[in-house]
């Protein structure tokens, strides 16, 4: 198809030109809003890496604990809750640890605690000591008679 | 606890809503009503002439609605410009933020600005107010509509159409790629969903330019041109049986196979897609339509009788189609990735994602092709109004 | 266990943690090198006890919403020799430990699950915008200032682990505890797991157990078949594991 007359065609030239004003306007957009740290490291917002490491610790890590309490490690460490870190029953304490004075850790309730890990479960690997609370103490509270940084009981331990 | 068995806890709460499945519906008319249009223009289906423009602005009045459950749906809409400005080329959703872009503008907008453009020429010179500007403004300063100029139109055109097949297919079978790539869903995994999706779209596009022709010229008090709606029905037929050997492909391969997921999914297909899938999807929403214009194709049956039974058809069609994207992306999270257990779907009624803002979503493309249908009046007879002279248009249609 | 030896190696890292817990910790650990990690975890079947101490650790740690989980236990009952249709039931995700079970005989065992940091991450893969990532050290991240809200990766992953934060609006799941381990501390759950069932790997470090575990030890991780690279490491995990 010949075109007699240019200007036949010049209405799609405007065309053009505003799709070449939207594409512009689009680039121009782009340059602006595009996060900077995008595209650092990968297909993300740099930033965000260390966003994401900045958050705040609520569990100190039992190194730290140990710092202060190495009498109770000295009871721990060679019993069968050795490999029980401390706030895995004491819960989260960072705030405790930064601020020892201001924020007391309140001890954690034994007749509930210990049932979550020693109650029977037939799910729970058999070796693992596991007891019927019921039958075991008949309602006694755990602490009663077991130390629960070293909790086997010894010959010569309080039993009723 | 609306579990039955065992679900993995983040999966009880639906994370896609009935939004989620507006929009696929959405953008398949959108795919469908264009390739009715583009079976005049590119096929030269000459029966089908009537309802070419109408196909168009039908088109772009769901295309413009299509983003919408999107961005009501989105934890973060006024995000949602990164997925232009940062797109991952890895991800399905985000390609189809381009895709749409190109269909959009390099399609639909192109190609109806060439069909219509010295109609808006006309109407920037002949009216007055603010319709003077809204067309003085779409000739975008050009007042060029020389036997020569609406050629090259026609030729351009006609160009846009062809490249708007593969586009159409691609904008809704792009929708079907983004359940069909998804490997953690056995529901949606599959190389057929892309195609599913693209003939099911054409099957509920034609339906709803039939219907909406249908209807306009009822609206008008025009008569029917039953020729044109006989050879639309036909369309339909043929789309809706390479439709439903597709879906049946899907179910017997799955039946077939039985893999790991089967048993899950088909106690679920037997009790909470019951109805969607059996009744709305297969027997009302395909088996109906097939047979009925089947029968149509073979015995001669009076015209009022066909215009009754192609409404119908139609309307069955359209609730068959949308009952199709219910299942495909509200089932695919009913049951558990673990294969294990069943959740139920809560629809609000009053909510950001509940039923009336899924109705109102479905009804405002009406609305909105109601508006352009005034703007840009797709039938050339002198009721429209302020349609101009015979002579023109003949001339600009000789090329 | 720890030994006086394990001790002494471990005290310069607990003190240079000690000062980032104190000094209300702004930055990653000045020694910490990205590429020389690549972050992993050991799972224990044999060990775990379902007392539900890992999950209620990550909520404190990392602020999980109540009735969503970045972890959680299941518990498995297998009646006979069916693999394919084990009993399984997670009451709270096992927050609050497991009640009595109801079935008896059988075998019966808990699975902690988690996020499995894939090599190969689907839910990575689908992200539109970048706004989830796997990091340079193995970690799977999601950046919620970036991310949309558009679920994709929350229907992407075979495992369950992703949800959309019900205040945030974003998406949200294991971070591997990205804050504590680019400190030299172990995740939440590890440090709060009194059996060792779970225990933090680094794949990249020589000096890491895992090796000589992965080498001694037969391993498993979930839905192989997808061939997602998930860097969790199930021993003892049974063919029933869903």
């Amino acid at each position: 198809m010949k075109l007699k007359n240019f200007k036949d065609a010049e209405h799609l030239v405007r065309l053009a030109g505003a799709f070449a004003v939207v594409l512009v306007v689009f680039l121009l957009v782009r340059a602006q809003f595009v996060p900077k740290s995008f595209g650092q490291y990968g297909h993300y917002r740099g930033d965000a890496l260390n966003e994401l490491a900045s958050k705040p610790i609520f569990f100190a890590g039992h190194q730290t604990c140990e710092q202060c309490h190495s009498d109770v490690l000295e009871v721990k460490k060679s019993g069968k809750h050795a490999g029980v870190n401390c706030e895995a029953c004491h819960g989260p304490l960072a705030k405790h640890a930064e601020d020892p004075g201001s924020v007391v850790p309140q001890l954690p309730d034994t007749a509930v605690l210990c049932a979550r890990c020693h109650e029977e479960n037939i799910a729970k690997p058999k070796a693992f000591p596991q007891v019927v609370s019921a039958e075991h103490s008949g309602g006694v509270v755990c602490k009663t008679c077991h130390q629960p940084h070293s909790p086997l009981l010894q010959p010569g331990d309080k039993k009723s | 606890m609306p579990v039955d068995g065992f679900m993995y806890p983040n999966e009880i709460e639906l994370q896609w809503s009935v939004l989620i499945v507006v929009y696929p519906f959405v953008t398949g008319l959108v795919a469908g009503a264009f390739i009715l249009a583009s079976l005049e223009r590119i096929f030269h289906v000459e029966a089908v002439k009537p309802t070419y423009r109408l196909a168009l602005l039908t088109a772009l009045s769901f295309l413009l609605v299509a983003p919408l459950p999107l961005q009501l749906h989105l934890g973060h809409p006024e995000r949602s410009l990164e997925m232009y400005l940062t797109p991952h080329k890895t991800s399905a959703m985000a390609m189809f933020g381009f895709v749409y872009l190109w269909y959009l503008m390099a399609v639909m907008l192109l190609e109806i600005w060439l069909d219509y453009r010295h109609e808006i020429v006309l109407f920037s010179q002949s009216t007055t107010g603010w319709k003077r500007l809204l067309y003085r403004t779409l000739t975008l300063g050009s007042s060029n509509i020389s036997k020569g100029s609406l050629r090259v139109d026609d030729r351009v055109g006609w160009v846009v159409t062809l490249i708007g097949i593969p586009s159409a297919f691609l904008l809704h079978g792009y929708v079907g790629f983004i359940f069909g790539s998804v490997k953690a869903n056995p529901w949606w995994s599959s190389p057929l969903m892309p195609v599913v999706f693209i003939f099911s779209a054409m099957v509920s596009g034609i339906s709803i330019v039939m219907l909406i022709y249908m209807a306009a010229m009822k609206l008008r008090r025009q008569p029917i041109d039953m020729r044109c709606v006989d050879t639309i029905a036909q369309y339909l037929l043929y789309t809706f049986i390479i439709d439903f050997a597709l879906e049946m492909l899907d179910l017997i391969h799955r039946i077939y196979e039985a893999d790991e997921s089967f048993r899950s999914l088909d106690f679920m297909l037997h009790t909470q897609l019951f109805f969607s899938q059996v009744v709305l999807q297969i027997v009302l929403g395909t088996v109906i339509p097939i047979l009925t214009i089947g029968f149509i194709q073979i015995f001669d049956v009076p015209e009022k009788l066909r215009r009754i039974a192609y409404v119908v058809c139609g309307c069955l069609t359209i609730v068959g189609i949308f009952a199709m994207r219910w299942n495909v992306v509200i089932g695919g999270q009913l049951f558990s990735k673990s294969f294990l257990g069943y959740t139920t779907y809560k629809l609000d009624l009053i909510s950001r994602e509940g039923e009336l803002v899924a109705a109102a979503l479905l009804i405002l493309p009406f609305i909105i092709l109601a508006v352009l249908v005034k703007i840009l009046p797709p039938w050339t007879e002198s009721q429209a109004g302020f349609v101009p002279e015979p002579s023109v248009c003949e001339l600009g249609k000789e090329a | 266990m720890i030994t006086r030896r394990k001790l002494l190696m471990l005290l310069p890292a607990a003190a240079i943690a000690w000062e980032y817990v104190v000094a209300g910790t702004p930055e990653i650990s000045p020694n910490y090198s990205r590429p020389e990690h690549w972050w992993g975890m050991l799972v224990d079947i044999d060990k775990c006890i379902g007392c539900g101490n890992c999950v209620r650790a990550c909520a404190a740690e990392n602020g999980v919403p109540e009735g969503y989980f970045r972890t959680w236990v299941e518990r498995y009952h297998v009646a006979g020799w069916q693999q394919e249709t084990p009993q399984v039931d997670s009451p709270n995700g096992g927050k609050n430990g497991f009640p009595p079970s109801k079935a008896a005989g059988g075998k019966n065992f808990f699975v902690p699950k988690m996020c499995n940091h894939c090599e190969d991450s689907p839910c990575t893969q689908v992200c539109p915008v970048g706004a989830t990532f796997r990091s340079v050290d193995g970690v799977v991240l999601v950046d919620e200032k970036y991310c949309l809200g558009c679920r994709y990766c929350i229907q992407a992953c075979p495992y369950g682990c992703r949800f959309l934060h019900p205040v945030k609006h974003t998406a949200e799941k294991c971070s591997l505890c990205y804050h504590r381990i680019t400190k030299g501390l172990t995740t939440a759950c590890c440090e709060s797991c009194p059996t060792g069932a779970r225990q933090l790997a680094d794949l990249k470090n020589p000096k890491d157990p895992i090796h000589e575990y992965l080498k001694t030890h037969s391993v498993q991780v979930l839905k192989p078949h997808l061939a997602t690279g998930a860097k969790v490491y199930y021993h003892d995990l049974d063919g029933s594991v869903r």
